[in-house]
């Protein structure tokens, strides 16, 4: 009797937690991304799908051990007139890990980004207005054996 | 204690800009016993070099803790740079640093 109502307890406590969660916290705070973001993580995602390929040097591992931190580095110093260089992780929720603007800075990021399960990567890179692309899959193997 | 560390290295005209900003970066959909860890990343942050803002950028949940980054610029040794950032929860940092 005693082990039930222990079990009982435990389940209630549990679903409190749960209505915490879900229910109290404002959607900002769940909501990972700001609306902003999402728009601009949308933005990313149309112009992602007409961009062609790029011709500016992609640098990212083909497996990385742990998902929560992959180095990444965009290398488009020989193209002209860049403007804006993002990171595009296609299977993250928000698909968009940040998109910086050129103003004057050479063509080149060089950043770290978290991935929650192995994705395709791919980096965009606008230089006179047109989009391109370079996409790479990336394997994530966090507990080691396989992927 | 700044909690950012700024070194620009000024090599052949180009600085490279090397940035570590320390920050938990949560996206606020971990949990940790049960719990949901409320968001707390970066969301804005621009480079400036000599005053001037060179880049802009729009940092999503999904840069990793800690975050690095690495920018060049067209510039020469003793330029100022200055970096500055901006959290979700309207916080702000900065550090400015001369290029060596």
């Amino acid at each position: 009797m005693e082990r039930r109502l222990f079990l009982k307890s435990a389940m209630a406590g549990s679903a409190v937690a749960t209505a915490v969660g879900a229910g109290l916290l404002t959607p900002s705070m769940v909501f990972a991304n700001t609306a902003d973001f999402k728009a601009v993580s949308d933005a990313a995602g149309a112009s992602s799908a007409s961009a062609g390929k790029g011709s500016f040097k992609f640098k990212a591992p083909k497996i990385a051990e742990n998902g929560a931190v992959v180095p990444m580095t965009v290398d488009a110093s020989k193209m002209d007139g860049v403007t804006n260089i993002s990171f595009y992780v296609v299977n993250n929720g928000t698909p968009l890990a940040a998109s910086f603007n050129i103003k004057g800075a050479q063509g080149y990021v060089s950043t770290r980004i978290k991935m929650g399960t192995t994705s395709v990567v791919e980096a965009l890179v606008t230089a006179g207005g047109t989009t391109t692309k370079v996409a790479q899959e990336v394997k994530v193997t966090i507990g080691g054996c396989g992927g | 204690m700044s909690k950012i560390k700024l070194k620009p290295k000024a090599r052949k005209g180009v600085i490279g800009i090397k940035a570590l900003i320390k920050h938990p970066m949560e996206t606020g959909l971990r949990k940790s016993k049960g719990k949901i860890v409320p968001a707390n990343h970066i969301t804005h942050m621009t480079v400036s070099h000599n005053g001037n803002v060179v880049v802009d950028a729009d940092i999503g949940s999904s840069i990793s803790k800690d975050p690095y980054f690495k920018f060049n610029v067209a510039g020469a040794k003793g330029d100022t740079i200055e970096l500055k950032y901006k959290d979700n929860k309207g916080k702000t940092g900065s550090a400015t640093a001369k290029s060596k």
